[in-house]
């Protein structure tokens, strides 16, 4: 015989002044079942606790209910308080008559019977609830991070100093990301190699980390704790162990004419190159789309000078497969191709350039040696026009990007900001949508651009960009003037709205992590868990979540870190009982269950079954693995056999619960 | 091939070279365009209010027309394409256009959209293919270096025209390597030339032709070509500084239909 113990909570005034909170307890007090109900000002307080405590010693309870507010906020608070007390700590049932009732609710007749309603499905439930036990799984105390920009290492150096070990795997040839193309930052203007290199050099040198660099993930297995993941080394063609990172070979290959990634092609380099002057790894590579002994046989140079028999023209890929308790995405971010906009002219002419190659021309370690030149005829440019918002917060027309990319209001004011000092020759228009400098020293940052500086800020979008004779005619709309200013410019940078990397994508496959509509990693909540995936295990961090700029990236690094480090401290992890189970006698196999759930945690197995007529027969079946099962019930409503329910959730709960609200 | 052809006001008065070059070319390229006895001006202008049902009847007429036939609606004056083009869709996807036109014109089947509206141009890349018409060349346009100027009414609404890319387009630039021209591409291709403008204030639209012109000058072109004829009138009339042909007189040249000028 059940003894079901019901306590109504009055929240101060929150519940109690719109529901009658006395009587849903004596109402509820006569459910079947139900020996003991009453009321409390706090249930969740010290002594409301110890009420419930003293109840389920006393009356012998067999379940207990509590009105209170919503179970995401007090069911670990109540959960507890039962297990003190010695009972199941899922015999407990939490009915939401603040949330779902008194908060939304005028009427204090209406709600008080809504409440009863409410109290009644939970007595219903939890006169079915069966004991549940958490499991346990072990943690591999090492950690993975995927990506090696800004975020990745800040990740990394953070887990590493707790004592864990971490893997950095980064596809290219050096870790440092897109931070280490940057000139200066906002809103403080160091340089950005200044701040970022010492930290790549830190990461290099930790002996709890692990750079992988050049190199892939390519697949990924088992569930939090226990990731097993291949990783794909590519092959650089020189033997990362001998190679002392000399550059003798970079400057003796005969290939002279392979566009410079780092430098977004504005140069050229070398088919055996570093990366750039303080890549980490300090390691050559040949690029074997442009090495000419790669492609012909013919050529060998570089093996030639190299002092230290470092060349390998036979390496091939490897893959390593390594255990993980944890896994971090950081990959990162790029700006989008400005191929479709052609009213812009990128791509008809050299001198209109987006602003991630504006750093470079920039840069003192750029292709003009920090000189700002235009790129068509090393000139100096007099007259700049910067636009904003090309591609972000555009309406879906299939070329842009709906959101606001979030860091280019502050480069952009950075850019117009040093140019102005650098140059004060220079005329710096900018046309912009809105200005967004939230942050702290932002505002102050782009005002001093305008008021300091006298950079011309130009409410307004532009239409069109007309290369000829070697100006770029640009007209835009002044909103404010209620003007068509034409301005003749000698250099346009393009501030283009930035998309994750497209690396992404595919990891998130591999990860069965999920991906919002424009393929950034979605947080397990968006605003109380936003460094976590909803896939447990799996962390996020940096811009492969959401356009951030690098202060934001570097506090996000460290939160996801700091996530990490609370798994790896473990031995154990307690798993979530409330898991799929299938009922392998009902199950026909047909997989519906694995194609819907979205962490990968049903796989199939063929079993040995005692069929009615005596004899043997092997089947199919469903079989859920519940470390990675989070609970989400998707699989038990794609059964059509109805083999799957979730413990603690079963379909004969759930029914008992709609049965006792249509009563 | 046979497809229904509907030539607009234009190509009857001012721009009867238009007319003449696109049918000879089509008739040598193996289409044949067949105009229908009754048609009526498409009103020329897209009316822009939902409501206005009446400019839109012609052009559902010639619409209708081409789907009892049980063929492709061929276009040739940028005017009219876009003014057929958006009414098909109209009638298609606009309920209230689509049930008012219906009702008024009283067609013995009622028509929701069902023909396909070619421009011409589409006809050439899509119909017949720029390798069929480059076997076909006997007069190749060697060496001439042709500016493609679009204008704005033939692409745009990029959405509804769906024909190319507004912003990036290419279909005159493989239309004119096709027949053996060197295209020249230039930023102002798919500015406005000032359409209608010219009526009223015609120093407003002399300025966007000379912006025109003194860009497709300064990046090489020797010659423009358009498939649009207010385009043709207001370059010029308002411009003269490079000759502007239309695209179906070049096509003649390279079929060695017509000796170039």
């Amino acid at each position: 015989m059940q003894r079901i113990g019901v306590f109504v909570c009055h929240c101060g005034t929150n519940i109690a002044a719109t529901v009658d909170v006395a009587q849903v307890a004596e109402t509820l007090g006569k459910e079947p079942g139900v020996v003991l109900a009453t009321d409390y000002p706090y249930m969740c307080s010290q002594s409301g606790q110890d009420m419930i405590e003293n109840a389920i010693r006393e009356q012998k309870l067999t379940g207990v209910v509590i009105c209170s507010c919503s179970p995401r906020m007090h069911e670990a608070t109540f959960r507890k308080t039962v297990a003190r007390a010695g009972l199941n700590p899922y015999l407990l049932e939490i009915a939401n008559v603040r949330e779902q009732c008194s908060w939304v609710h005028k009427d204090r007749e209406e709600a008080t019977q809504k409440a009863i309603i409410l109290g009644r499905a939970a007595i219903a439930k939890v006169t079915l609830n069966a004991p549940l036990v958490a499991g346990e799984s072990p943690v591999v105390k090492r950690a993975l991070v995927i990506g090696g920009g800004i975020a990745g290492i800040q990740t990394a150096l953070d887990i590493a100093d707790a004592g864990f070990e971490v893997d950095i795997v980064e596809k290219e040839a050096t870790i440092g990301g897109k931070m280490a193309q940057l000139d200066k930052t906002f809103p403080t203007l160091d340089c950005a190699a200044c701040i970022l290199t010492p930290k790549m050099v830190d990461a290099a040198q930790h002996e709890k980390i692990n750079i992988l660099s050049y190199s892939e993930v390519e697949a990924v297995g088992g569930f939090v704790g226990s990731f097993r993941v291949k990783i794909r080394r590519k092959a650089r063609y020189v033997d990362e162990t001998k190679c002392t990172g000399c550059g003798l070979c970079t400057e003796k290959c005969p290939q002279k004419a392979v566009p410079n990634p780092f430098n977004l092609g504005l140069d050229t380099r070398r088919a055996i190159a570093i990366p750039f002057a303080q890549a980490v790894p300090k390691v050559a590579y040949i690029d074997p789309n442009y090495c000419t002994m790669l492609k012909t046989g013919k050529c060998g140079v570089c093996s030639k000078v190299c002092t230290v028999g470092a060349i390998d023209y036979k390496q091939q890929d490897t893959l390593e497969e390594r255990e993980y308790g944890a896994i971090v995405a950081a990959t990162g971010y790029r700006p989008i191709s400005l191929e479709k906009y052609g009213e812009y002219a990128y791509g008809q002419s050299p001198d209109v350039v987006t602003s991630l190659e504006l750093e470079r021309l920039m840069n003192a370690a750029g292709p003009t040696g920090g000189t700002l030149l235009r790129p068509s005829d090393r000139t100096h440019p007099k007259t700049i026009v910067f636009v904003q918002c090309v591609g972000s917060r555009c309406e879906e027309d299939g070329r842009g990007k709906p959101y606001c990319s979030k860091i280019c209001c502050m480069y952009t004011a950075k850019h117009a900001m040093l140019i102005r000092e650098k140059y004060p020759d220079t005329e710096v228009y900018v046309f912009y949508i809105d200005v967004r400098t939230p942050g702290k020293n932002f505002d102050e940052f782009y005002r001093r651009a305008v008021e300091e500086y006298g950079v011309h800020y130009i409410t307004g979008q532009v239409g069109k960009i007309v290369p000829e004779n070697g100006k770029l005619l640009v007209q835009g709309s002044d909103l404010l003037a209620g003007m068509q200013p034409k301005i003749a410019a000698d250099l346009v940078v393009l501030a283009a709205a930035i998309e994750p990397d497209p690396s992404a994508r595919s990891l998130a496959t591999l990860l069965t992590a999920s991906m919002d509509t424009n393929d950034f990693f979605t947080e397990a909540h968006p605003k109380l868990r936003p460094v976590e995936s909803p896939t447990a295990g799996v962390f996020l961090s940096g811009a492969c979540q959401g356009p951030k700029d690098i202060p934001e990236t570097v506090a996000q690094a460290g939160a996801a870190a700091a996530k990490v480090i609370g798994l790896l401290s473990r031995d154990h992890i307690v798993c979530n009982p409330c898991v799929a189970t299938p009922n392998e006698q009902m199950c026909n196999g047909c997989s519906s269950c694995e194609k819907v759930c979205p962490y990968g945690a049903i796989t199939y197995a063929d079993k040995e079954f005692r069929m009615p007529d005596r004899t043997t027969a092997l089947r199919r079946v469903a079989q859920v693995n519940p470390a990675v099962c989070q609970g989400c019930g998707a699989c038990t409503v794609a059964c059509p056999s109805g083999a799957m329910d979730l413990l603690g959730f079963s379909n004969k709960q759930i029914m008992a619960e709609v049965d006792a609200i249509c009563r | 091939m046979t497809f229904r052809y509907y030539p607009g006001c234009t190509l009857k008065t001012k721009a009867r070279k238009l007319d003449e070059t696109a049918r000879r070319c089509a008739a040598a390229l193996g289409a044949e365009l067949v105009e229908p006895a009754d048609w009526q001006c498409c009103g020329a202008v897209y009316p822009m209010a939902k409501d206005e049902i009446a400019p839109k009847l012609s052009a559902v007429r010639a619409l209708a027309d081409a789907k009892a036939q049980g063929q492709e609606l061929v276009t040739l004056c940028a005017a009219c394409h876009n003014v057929l083009k958006r009414t098909n869709l109209d009638m298609a996807n606009d309920e209230h256009t689509r049930d008012a036109a219906n009702r008024y014109l009283q067609l013995p089947e009622a028509y929701s959209g069902e023909t396909t509206v070619l421009h011409y141009l589409e006809l050439l890349r899509d119909r017949i293919g720029w390798d069929a018409i480059r076997a076909k060349v006997t007069h190749p346009l060697t060496g001439r270096k042709i500016g493609a100027y679009y204008g704005c009414l033939l692409l745009r609404p990029a959405r509804e025209m769906q024909m190319d890319d507004a912003e990036n387009p290419t279909i005159i630039e493989d239309f004119l390597r096709a027949i053996g021209a060197e295209p020249v591409v230039y930023a102002m291709r798919n500015e406005c030339c000032g359409a209608y403008v010219t009526m009223e204030d015609r120093a407003a639209a002399k300025a966007r032709v000379e912006a025109i012109l003194q860009n497709a000058q300064a990046c090489g072109c020797e010659e423009l070509t358009t498939a649009c004829p207010l385009c043709l009138y207001n370059l010029r009339e308002n411009g003269g500084a490079l000759k502007v042909t239309y695209f179906t007189e070049l096509l003649a040249q390279a079929l060695g239909l017509e000796a170039a000028e």
